[in-house]
């Protein structure tokens, strides 16, 4: 058992995005032989949690959230780093993330990779303007539960219609769960193409990432 | 400083509705506040009717022209829809957008082409979305040339720099801001246009954080504005700006302005 003050400071550095001493804490905390992935389940986890929640009362702000997610790294990384290669680090689940062919906007994609990340998921960012065949290919390669993709114009939507039926003729849909997300995308729009959820926001895409995966 | 009045846009939730049920008094209630309220363009969007838009683009212009005297600014990134629209817009319209998206470009380059259409220029490419004034500079710089090139004339020409939020990156406002002012001081009688609210994104106190960075944006030089007109402080904002910053000769639009009572809060 980590000390209780210990966990409590954990999870404040991340409340309050303070790095260094986030860092301090885990050079200290592996050091001293404390357990790098208790420390990270019942210290930074349940501050990166609370910021989410935070976010969601509107009592954090958008800058906050990304400077949490980037404090989360920088403790996850180095937790990870220090763990035993057989061990590895915990897998929460593979999301593939991607904003779709033709659609060059990729802020709300960014923001949504380092929150996953920062939340224990694995992410393969493909980055912008993405064709479907390519989100297939690497869904089946990576062997990922998780599609997420943005698309910010009218015209540009249709992508996420075309991914589903792309991944039917892949014969892997029932093996992967799909979130739609971007400025013009609604949950009715996500309903009426097939996808498994939309979500509003990056904060909105961990608690669907959560309820798909049961993780 | 031409106000394009932003508030027909289907991403509202209570004018989508609207438009599905073809309402067309509501529709052009709107209209009728927003020219009321200094709009020179009344921005119409129905971008979120994905196959319907071209349809409901149209019942807009149609609907609006009906009641109020005034131009539309056609705001789709669809070439067929914008096409559908012009059919029945009367006056002279504006575009919003074209850009260096190379898809964009080319179906949107032939509307535009020899025309009178005020044209909004995007700041966007394949490449991505710009963060500095060089990226800004670069992609601007080869859509005008393009649409001097197809006869779009300079001064129809609306530069719009692309505001992206502070939340993400601190300098984002600062290279918007510098954007502007090299745009006009590079191309002189070239307009420059934003929707700014962006800037305000994910932060609280959006409303003053955007009005604060209109005056910024005039005293740049910005002289167009996707704004909601009804917003009283937002246009004293840009009235008492463009008089501070020397557009406004004898101080004339300032003085009508306090005469019909716009500053009174």
């Amino acid at each position: 058992m980590i000390d209780e003050k210990i966990l409590k400071t954990a999870k404040q550095t991340i409340v309050e995005q303070k790095k260094d001493p986030a860092v301090e804490l885990v050079q200290k905390a592996l050091s001293d032989g404390i357990d790098g992935m208790e420390l990270l389940t019942e210290g930074f986890i349940p501050g990166i949690n609370e910021v989410g929640d935070q976010f969601g009362r509107g009592t954090l702000f958008l800058p906050e959230l990304v400077q949490a997610a980037d404090v989360m790294k920088a403790v996850t990384d180095l937790i990870n780093a220090s763990l035993p290669s057989q061990d590895g680090p915990q897998e929460k689940g593979k999301l593939v993330i991607a904003t779709v062919k033709g659609d060059v906007h990729d802020i709300g994609k960014c923001i949504v990779v380092s929150l996953m990340q920062a939340n224990g998921y694995t992410v393969f960012d493909l980055g912008r303007d993405v064709d479907t065949e390519r989100i297939v290919e690497v869904a089946i390669k990576e062997d990922v539960q998780v599609i997420g993709t943005s698309a910010l114009l009218t015209t540009t939507m249709v992508r996420q219609k075309e991914l589903e039926e792309a991944l039917k003729s892949a014969g892997i849909r029932d093996k992967v769960r799909t979130i739609v997300g971007g400025a013009p995308v609604t949950a009715r729009w996500a309903a009426k193409i097939g996808a498994d959820a939309f979500a509003e926001d990056a904060q909105d895409g961990i608690a669907k990432v959560r309820e798909l995966l049961g993780a | 400083m031409l106000i394009i009045g932003e508030l027909i846009n289907a991403s509202r939730k209570a004018i989508a509705n609207h438009i599905e049920n073809q309402d067309a008094n509501t529709i052009q209630a709107v209209a009728r506040d927003e020219l009321n309220a200094g709009a020179d363009y009344i921005d119409v969007n129905a971008g979120v009717f994905v196959g319907k838009e071209p349809e409901y683009l149209k019942w807009l212009v149609e609907t609006i022209q009906a009641a109020v005297e005034a131009p539309c600014c056609i705001d789709s990134p669809d070439p067929a829809a914008i096409e559908t629209a012009l059919a029945v817009h009367k006056g002279t319209a504006m575009i919003n957008s074209i850009s260096l998206e190379k898809d964009r470009y080319d179906k949107l380059m032939p509307i535009v082409a020899g025309t009178d259409f005020k044209v909004v220029a995007l700041c966007m490419s394949d490449d991505g979305m710009p963060e500095t004034v060089e990226d800004r500079m670069a992609i601007a710089e080869k859509l005008i040339d393009g649409l001097l090139k197809n006869n779009v004339k300079l001064e129809n020409i609306y530069v719009d720099p692309l505001v992206q939020p502070l939340s993400v990156n601190n300098t984002f406002g600062v290279e918007f801001l510098d954007a502007i002012e090299k745009i006009m001081a590079t191309f002189k009688g070239i307009h420059t246009v934003c929707g700014l609210s962006n800037i305000s994104y994910g932060l609280p106190n959006r409303m003053f954080l955007n009005q604060l960075f209109m005056v910024m944006a005039i005293a740049k030089g910005l002289d167009g504005a996707i704004v909601n007109p009804l917003d009283k402080r937002m246009m004293a904002n840009i009235i008492g700006a463009e008089t501070l910053a020397g557009k406004d000769e004898f101080c004339a639009n300032y003085l009508s302005a306090y005469r019909a009572k716009r500053f009174e809060l």
